[in-house]
């Protein structure tokens, strides 16, 4: 009795987290998995996103997720300045695969170093009506902080699923990832359309570091921890597929939090890996993959 | 221009001979005001950057005071220092550079164990005297004789970390049996509950659980079911700060069973957390160095707190500042008296005198034992009562940080079972 309800608890709990991680993947599944930019300053973003949300908490009182929300704009010109850096220094000489990674991995020491001199190396934490509460159902008692974060990732995972599959712009997004130089030969100019897509990318982390301050304190440096996890979810989804990686995050979730409840939680990343691993040999396009 | 050239040379010789007398003339008085040069590799960036910068402050602070009262032996005081990035890695290179390339006078450590650790060798080569800030049984394997660490951890520094947890739940009647121990996947973690593991041995008590975790833990519900699922009495948790959060949110959204929770959660100290997370720290029993209760109120420690107060804001730092910085500062409050009381810079003088003396600092009396923790503990358990959640000002005086432990220091009674305990 005692472990159903462990069980059943675990695989909530899983589920939330998993929305959570699709929230801070989405990004690096749109400019990793279509864009083909190794994006490895994505989690740096996220944590701007974090700051963001605790700046606006902090000094007007506004909801984070609120603050995530009205920042995306910003996060969206931010992400189209910095494409077209990228693509100015790196893409349009073809210098795009190694020393586009090392322009990424200093922007990621750049947005730290910007972040501690604006708001000092402090944790941050934010205050909401949701954190410290949780809902009950049953046996299952599920915390409104990462309730709350959950549908937030899953609207945004719904929003830009259908962005992309419906509206103009997100289906000529699909069609740069599917073959450039067709598109470019159609009239159509590829660069427009990827900084659009990466200023959608980065738009994302705004909302995706909302949520994670409001799931725990942050600091600058905090989000190279999520640099494997974002990595691995956009590769299981299926490089480029939005509803694979929510599939893949919450296979990711569920799993770490079945192996943290019954197992033991340092085995949780292993695990998760694992699955990855498993599931890039048995289909090594991913789980949405084409 | 033969003669010109034997004039150029003439002109050179006694430009050279004039240059040479000028330094040698020049060298006495130099060397007077030849600053003491303190070494150091400190985390400005990286995940313990927001201590490293406190701590850094209250150094400075040191040096200011110092130099304003004539230095050290009459000379002025420099403060050398690295940023270690919280990466161990680092710091083998920062403590040679300091030493052979800087020519430090005097070293000490950067915060905490895992950046301690790295440098000792390259101390211990040099026979420098080090002083440690908040390392936990580093010397352990080193046995190095002039190592001397500031946290008030006590000899046996491991089991004295935690002993002030289990001799509370030791005296509650009916004494509490089992026992569950979660802490990070880190070194320090690992370290306190080896200590844990010792303690509850001694104690008497069965450990039912007992799990690490991975620093990159973003929930930590399911680690709490699974600690509830065993039905322990008391649990002791070695956290780091962002896990610390999410177990007291944790433990107030889907409650807990133990009567007696806390113990080795850092975090905890620090004004960010307790101003957001309120009332939901109520009750935790946890460890702490120094607090603004009427039994700690040593001489000069409210007015260093005031100097690093007034500064804190802008350096975007713990705004009140009582967990590390008066020990940052204390540290080298040490080295300093014991320089002064040997009037040399002999490394092996210092160093014994260090070890045969008691000084008094603004965090109290202070005397190191043989392997160079505190002589005795005063590892402080607290209990955290009456917060609400107005914010931080509650926490700058007295009776939000009640001491348990040890019995000298002792303020307040505990509120016991923990009172979210079956909810």
């Amino acid at each position: 009795m005692l472990n159903a309800e462990l069980l059943l608890n675990a695989l909530a709990s899983g589920l939330l987290l998993g929305g959570f991680y699709a929230a801070i993947s989405l990004g690096m599944t749109i400019v990793f998995g279509q864009l083909d930019i190794v994006n490895i300053a994505h989690p740096a973003f996220i944590i701007v996103g974090s700051y963001a949300a605790y700046a606006l908490n902090d000094s007007l009182g506004l909801d984070p997720l609120l603050a995530g929300l009205l920042f995306t704009p910003v996060f969206f010109a931010a992400g189209v300045v910095v494409y077209r850096v990228y693509h100015a220094a790196f893409e349009a000489r073809g210098a795009e695969a190694l020393r586009g990674l090392v322009f990424f991995f200093g922007l990621l020491f750049i947005i730290e170093v910007l972040i501690t001199l604006t708001f000092g190396v402090d944790y941050r934490l934010v205050d909401a009506v949701y954190i410290g509460g949780a809902l009950k159902l049953g046996p299952v008692g599920l915390p409104w902080r990462m309730v709350v974060p959950f549908l937030v990732a899953l609207a945004m995972t719904l929003g830009l699923h259908l962005f992309f599959k419906h509206s103009f712009m997100g289906r000529a997004v699909m069609a740069v990832a599917q073959d450039p130089v067709a598109l470019q030969l159609m009239g159509a100019k590829p660069v427009r359309i990827k900084q659009f897509a990466f200023g959608i990318a980065i738009a994302t982390a705004a909302l995706a570091g909302a949520m994670l301050i409001v799931i725990g304190p942050v600091e600058p440096s905090m989000g190279r921890l999520y640099i494997g996890r974002v990595f691995a979810i956009a590769v299981l989804a299926g490089m480029g597929s939005i509803p694979g990686t929510l599939v893949a995050a919450i296979i990711l979730g569920v799993a770490e939090s079945l192996t943290a409840t019954f197992y033991g939680p340092s085995w949780a990343p292993a695990v998760a890996f694992g699955i990855l691993l498993v599931t890039l040999a048995v289909r090594p396009a991913g789980l949405f993959g084409r | 221009m033969i003669d010109r050239v034997r004039g150029a040379l003439l002109k050179g010789a006694m430009a050279a001979a004039l240059a040479v007398a000028l330094a040698v003339s020049a060298q006495p008085s130099a060397r007077a005001e030849d600053p003491i040069k303190i070494g150091f590799g400190i985390a400005l960036t990286g995940g313990l950057a927001a201590a490293g910068k406190a701590a850094l402050v209250a150094i400075q602070i040191w040096a200011e005071e110092t130099n304003a009262s004539g230095g050290l032996l009459g000379r002025p005081v420099e403060l050398i220092y690295y940023d270690d990035q919280t990466s161990p890695s680092t710091v083998p290179g920062i403590y040679t550079k300091l030493i052979n390339i800087d020519d430090v006078d005097l070293v000490i450590s950067g915060y905490g164990t895992n950046l301690i650790a790295p440098a000792m060798p390259i101390v211990m080569s040099h026979g420098y005297v080090f002083m440690g800030l908040f390392g936990l049984a580093v010397n352990e394997r080193f046995d190095y004789p002039y190592y001397f660490q500031i946290m008030p951890a006590g000899p046996d520094p491991r089991a004295d970390w935690s002993r002030g947890f289990f001799e509370i739940a030791a005296a509650q009647t009916p004494k509490p049996v089992t026992l569950a121990v979660t802490g990070a996947d880190a070194e320090f973690p690992r370290q306190a509950l080896i200590g844990v593991r010792q303690n509850a041995e001694e104690y008497g008590f069965e450990i039912v659980y007992e799990r690490t975790y991975p620093t990159s833990t973003a929930d930590f519900t399911p680690i709490l079911r699974a600690i509830n699922a065993t039905n322990p009495d008391i649990v002791f948790v070695a956290s780091y700060p962002p896990d610390s959060a999410g177990f007291v949110r944790a433990i107030n959204e889907i409650g807990i069973k133990a009567k007696l929770f806390g113990g080795g959660m850092v975090g905890l100290q620090y004004s960010a957390f307790q101003s957001k997370l309120g009332s939901m720290m109520n009750g935790i029993v946890n460890y702490d160095f120094w607090v603004p209760e009427p039994t700690l109120d040593f001489p000069g420690v409210h007015e260093f707190l005031a100097k690093y107060q007034a500064v804190a804001a802008d350096a975007g730092i713990d705004p009140l500042g009582h967990y590390l910085p008066p020990w940052a500062y204390s540290y080298v409050q040490v080295l300093g008296q014991a320089v002064e009381a040997v009037g040399s810079l002999d490394q092996t003088a210092i160093g014994e005198y260090i070890r045969a003396n008691e000084f008094q600092t603004i965090v109290g009396p202070i005397k190191f034992g043989a392997n160079g923790e505190w002589a005795e503990t005063r590892m402080l358990m607290v209990q955290y009562q009456g917060i609400d959640d107005s914010g931080l000002e509650q926490f700058s005086g007295p009776g939000k940080r009640v001491v348990l432990y040890p019995e000298a220091w002792k303020s307040g009674e505990i509120n016991y079972p923990y009172p979210g305990a079956d909810n």
